[in-house]
């Protein structure tokens, strides 16, 4: 099947260049103005940031040139190095959960019902509403004496938690919050991947009484696979990124508990206002962004060729 | 036979409510945190349903003249972010996909994987430079960031699935390939273009982190505005939950209504702002 669909890319590649290599030139205007954009608001950017890295860089100082002298503190920095740590754990819980809570939303949304896509539409509210606003009614809702959480555990006994209060509970409860409001991305990701899915294997697997569990685990799982990979990718990118509610909420407290890369960074540029520190630890995030963007695209590579296009269907048909 | 399938049914319905509910109840308790006085908002155990509904918390939002401003801001900027975005985004999507210049899509790439925070130390020191702070242009300008590759992004995707026979037909008529994308191309990709514009909306739209940095007193957006208000504010919930509403329905309300549009542009680019 997907030597099919890459011989059809293939020869539709080749003829849209065959009919139209000799127009090329003429297509540029039609990029130049979103080009200028671009070189101003990203391009531009980075290469400044580059160059602020590379300096002694402090508002109302003078700037001097100091080379690599930013990224040579970045190690001896404990809230550093204590950064990078809470945001590793953060995000490997909110690209798990959100996987496994999201394809199991998706096995449940690919089926006919009635008013699915009115379901749907309010399950993808999370996802679309406003970070900030969100972010309030959470911080209500984990309030320690008013909130209306510590009351829902109260009904099932449990004892009342600090939750975003607690240097301990912290990072959970705003894992919480980001499962809460990105497992719907995951879950459409995932929906896209199982309407691919033609229903061949399924007949023959009913025919021999597979049942429920064995047609997840040996026709389902690995068809979606691919598509668990770019939901877990986008996931990573989006959660070690992880601003909006994390500053909202707790602005890295309690202390400095809750504090990812992203709110340090904030704090060292426009709080401190060490510009040229600040811009070493955006290249550094960016480089550790790309890294595990990079792992997740390895793998995915390795086991979709490997596992998916001999086992899989054969295991699942046989 | 029939009481298996009654029994799927029964297990397919309990688990769309244990999927739906978390973001039901949630939204549900946010308006019912919006509509009360404080004595019920901080009673123990919570009350769900109020006796007397506070519709005043909404009134003392709206009223407030600092919020309308906040409101123009956001209108403002998103307004011209989307705007923009659409002007200069369409045409490079066309271009992009027509030439097959896919390693312009690596640039997109990268501004979707960059941290917001990233742009905002060198352009707000551009801001300063150009004496720009103090007016919305660094909010406009820097709300392309996230608005323009949405657009351009989605654009690439619609444009490469419309077919090019119509096109062609048009340059054997004797079009020049301004006349061929504005008579020919731009009609057919209207729905991608609808797709892209109420995406572009709502990242702008719900943008927090520039607005920290580059928003003055006068020049808040919503979002900046209600966090300014958790600061100030911190026990009175019944308005702040009201406030919290306000800047989130205008999003909440475009979900429901083009729930299919917005879909089929998250899955074709996996996009989000910021």
């Amino acid at each position: 099947m997907s030597e099919l669909a890459e011989r059809a890319a293939a020869l539709r590649k080749t003829e849209t260049t065959g009919a139209l290599g000799w127009r090329r030139p003429s297509y540029w205007p039609f990029i130049i103005p979103a080009l200028v954009i671009v070189i101003g608001v990203i391009v531009f950017p980075w290469a400044f940031t580059i160059w602020m890295s590379l300096n002694e860089w402090k508002v109302g100082a003078p700037t001097t040139f100091v080379g690599l002298a930013n990224y040579l503190r970045l190690p001896g920095d404990p809230r550093f190095v204590e950064a990078v740590w809470h945001t590793l754990l953060y995000t490997l819980l909110s690209v798990a959960l959100p996987l496994i809570f999201g394809t199991f939303a998706a096995c449940v949304f690919h089926a006919r019902f009635p008013l699915r896509g009115f379901l749907r539409g309010l399950f993808i509210m999370p996802m679309m509403a406003t970070p900030v606003a969100i972010a309030l009614v959470w911080t209500m809702m984990f309030h320690p004496q008013l909130g209306v959480l510590n009351y829902l555990l109260s009904l099932i006994g449990v004892p009342p938690q600090l939750w975003i209060f607690h240097p301990a509970t912290v990072i959970p409860s705003l894992v919480l919050v980001e499962t809460w409001q990105w497992t719907p991305l995951v879950m459409l990701i995932v929906l896209g991947g199982l309407a691919a899915i033609p229903s061949e294997p399924y007949e023959s697997a009913q025919i021999d009484g597979a049942n429920g569990w064995q047609v997840f685990r040996f026709i389902t799982f690995p068809l979606i696979l691919p598509f668990l990979f770019i939901a877990a990718m986008v996931r990573t990118i989006d959660a070690v990124k992880s601003f909006d509610i994390i500053f909202a909420m707790t602005q890295g407290g309690p202390g400095t508990a809750s504090e990812t890369i992203n709110l340090y960074l904030y704090s060292v540029a426009f709080a401190y206002y060490d510009i040229g520190y600040g811009s070493a630890i955006a290249v550094i995030f960016f480089v550790l962004i790309i890294v595990l963007a990079a792992l997740l695209l390895y793998v995915r590579q390795r086991t979709q060729w490997t596992q998916l296009t001999r086992e899989a269907p054969a295991e699942a048909v046989a | 036979m029939s009481a298996r399938r009654l029994l799927d049914k029964i297990g397919l319905a309990l688990a769309i409510f244990i999927i739906v509910s978390p973001a039901v109840l949630f939204f549900l308790w946010m308006a019912s945190l919006s509509i009360k006085y404080e004595i019920d908002n901080s009673s123990y155990p919570p009350v769900f349903i109020p006796d007397r509904f506070a519709w005043k918390n909404y009134a003392d939002v709206l009223a407030s003249n600092r919020f309308s401003t906040y409101f123009l801001n956001s209108i403002i900027v998103t307004g011209t972010a989307s705007l923009l975005a659409l002007v200069a985004g369409v045409p490079a999507g066309y271009g992009i996909a027509r030439t097959n210049a896919t390693k312009a899509a690596i640039v997109i790439l990268i501004a979707r994987i960059t941290p917001g925070l990233s742009y905002l130390i060198p352009l707000f020191l551009l801001f300063q430079w150009l004496g720009l702070l103090g007016t919305l242009w660094p909010q406009i300008i820097i709300h392309l960031v996230v608005t323009v590759p949405i657009v351009i992004w989605i654009m690439i995707g619609y444009f490469e699935t419309t077919p090019l026979e119509l096109e062609e037909a048009a340059v054997i008529d004797g079009a020049t390939s301004w006349q061929v994308f504005r008579h020919v191309a731009l009609p057919i990709a209207r729905p991608g273009i609808a797709v892209a514009g109420i995406l572009a909306v709502i990242f702008s739209w719900n943008n927090f982190v520039f607005g920290i940095v580059l928003a003055g007193r006068e020049t808040r957006t919503l979002p900046v505005a209600v966090y300014n208000m958790i600061s100030f504010d911190q026990l009175s919930w019944g308005p702040l939950a009201a406030a919290a509403i306000i800047v989130t329905l205008p999003v909440l309300i475009l979900t429901v209504v083009a729930q299919r549009q917005i879909i089929v542009g998250l899955t074709a680019g996996s996009v989000k702002g910021g």
